[in-house]
């Protein structure tokens, strides 16, 4: 049986765990885990206030229990694998730079904000601001992988500077909001606003898209590289079509108010 | 020793240490993938005369390719690291680069690897883009046809190169066909190519020449018409043709692997004899005893 915290019942005030991360338990014993500090709110208090501790093991890590208000889990990561048995808090995966965290419900505002490297699973949805910058900063994440097999809200990719988001449902607004580069991936609609101020990096639309007026039609045509996306994407999960993998993309430049380095790619079929 | 009824002579291939890469090229169908291997791995048989050795190793299943199009995957070789890289940077850029609907990929694992397509990318002039996805870097150079795709790192391993069998015959036809044998055989050896056209070599050279700054000239010993001229001779009485088969390889056991098929080939296509090239032991490391090389070799 893997490491496994168990929240007792759902915390009145949002709790904050920075560093809950299978790598850091790890090297831990059992009360060593228990001792570790959380923020209920404004008060200090230890982990064994509010979970029960079971099992071991080194690499992989479970979180069970209504954790909805349970905010930073798996937040800087580096190795191993986080489960989190339903729905997540805000910044879950904030900050990771390796390993899998995976969570099997929804996840809240702000997850994978900052991520540098390994990847977030999101088997439902996700909040606002999924893989955005932190307040003050110009570049959201930078490395790693995010999937969500359900909807995303606003502002997905925000100031995205490498990387790769994939969404099998909706984008909210604002997806790609002043990108820096790297990859958005929606199979579902876009809200407004997609690739505002983006400088460099692809958006790949599998839906209409309401573009921009600042954004300027190129061509249409099968980019080799997408394949390779698509055909990863596919082999971690996302319902992709051999059509969509093989298919021919619309080409748009922008966001003209930039530099115009940027793309939204979005799908015309396969013929 | 006999294999059958081919005499086969009690000596080794010598070989030699050299880095090599495997480049993976894909496009819309098979027929241009082959175009572009063929074009990057042209006039490329001999490091001495051409800076490397390179050929089509096999081709590729749209299943065993990054972009799932068909593919071909080929070896290149050179002295050293320094020199895989820039042949790599030439050929790619002049040949795939070129050529329509492709794209290349490393298709080598190894700890060390040299910048291509980050060479590449500047014909982009500021317009290339690049992709990071599963820690590898590709560059997507825009063209005139569309986009060229090319990874950024190939991996270089030391390999083995100059393993060789001489496949002698009673005239040209007896013996090319025993070594086309030989060569279909071989070609089955993953991880290993034969540089020379059609992997046929029908000039074998020795180290140096009487004429000074000639590094390599003509294998008298095993030429058929200098039988009655020269002081020594390796072709007997009854032999009026000889070729070779060079071999170079990511390893020496698929070197190896490749010389014993070949030799099993050639033995049953009719060679009278087989033999194999080296410089008395003395220059390469890799020695390839032919005795051993495949069951049924008997002493005479």
């Amino acid at each position: 049986m893997p490491l496994t915290l168990t929240l007792r019942e759902p915390p009145a005030v949002p709790l904050e765990t920075e560093g809950l991360a299978p790598d850091r338990l790890a090297s831990l014993r059992r009360s060593e885990i228990e001792a570790l500090t959380v923020w209920h709110g404004n008060e200090r208090a230890q982990l064994a206030d509010f979970f029960a501790v079971s099992g071991d093991g080194d690499e992989e890590l479970l979180v069970e229990g209504d954790v909805r208000r349970v905010k930073f889990l798996g937040a800087g990561m580096t190795t191993g694998r986080l489960t989190v048995a339903r729905d997540a808090g805000m910044h879950t995966g904030a900050d990771m730079r390796g390993g899998e965290l995976v969570v099997e419900g929804d996840v809240g505002d702000f997850a994978g904000t900052g991520m540098r490297g390994g990847r977030l699973v999101v088997h439902g949805s996700a909040g606002h601001q999924l893989g955005g910058a932190h307040p003050g900063e110009r570049a959201g994440m930078r490395g790693g992988e995010i999937l969500v097999h359900g909807d995303v809200g606003d502002q997905v990719g925000a100031g995205l500077r490498r990387g790769l988001i994939a969404v099998a449902g909706r984008a909210g607004d604002g997806a790609g909001l002043r990108m820096l580069a790297g990859t958005i991936v929606a199979l579902g609609r876009f809200g407004a606003a997609a690739g505002a101020d983006m400088r460099r990096g692809t958006i790949v639309a599998m839906s209409d898209v309401t573009l921009l007026p600042t954004f300027t039609y190129a061509c249409s045509y099968r980019p080799p590289f997408l394949s390779l996306y698509l055909r990863h994407l596919r082999a971690l999960g996302l319902p992709l079509t051999d059509e969509q993998i093989e298919g021919r993309y619309a080409r748009w430049a922008g966001d003209g108010l930039e530099l115009r380095r940027g793309e939204i790619l979005i799908y015309e079929g396969n013929e | 020793m006999r294999l059958s009824d081919t005499q086969v002579v009690d000596t080794f291939a010598e070989a030699f240490p050299m880095w090599g890469a495997r480049i993976v090229i894909t496009a819309q169908s098979p027929a241009w993938a082959h175009e572009a291997a063929r074009s990057m791995t042209g006039f490329a048989t001999s490091v001495i005369g051409c800076k490397c050795e390179a050929g089509i190793e096999r081709e590729l299943d749209p299943a065993e390719t990054p972009d799932g199009r068909p593919g071909v995957s080929a070896l290149l070789f050179a002295s050293d690291r320094e020199g895989v890289a820039k042949r790599l940077v030439e050929r790619i850029g002049q040949t795939v680069l070129t050529c329509p609907t492709t794209a290349c990929f490393n298709g080598l694992e190894a700890p060390e690897t040299v910048n291509v397509g980050g060479q590449l990318r500047f014909f982009g002039d500021g317009y290339q883009a690049s992709k990071v996805l599963d820690e590898r870097r590709y560059w997507r150079v825009p063209v005139m046809e569309g986009e060229f795709l090319v990874e950024e790192r190939f991996a270089v391993a030391e390999g083995v190169a100059g393993g060789n069998i001489i496949v002698l015959g009673r005239d040209v036809a007896g013996a090319l066909r025993a070594t086309e044998a030989a060569a279909a055989a071989m070609r089955s050896v993953r991880d290993v190519i034969l540089p020379f056209p059609g992997g046929i070599a029908r000039s074998g050279s020795k180290v140096g020449s009487r004429y000074s700054g000639l590094a390599a000239s003509t294998n008298e010993a095993l030429c058929p018409t200098l039988r009655a001229q020269v002081p020594h001779t390796d072709v007997p009485a009854e032999v009026g043709s000889v070729f070779e088969i060079v071999i170079d390889g990511l390893t020496f056991e698929a070197v190896r692997d490749a010389m014993a098929r070949g030799l099993e080939a050639a033995a049953g296509a009719g060679a009278s004899h087989v033999t194999a090239g080296n410089y008395g032991g003395n220059l390469g490391p890799h020695h390839i005893e032919l005795r051993g090389l495949v069951p049924g070799l008997r002493d005479e």
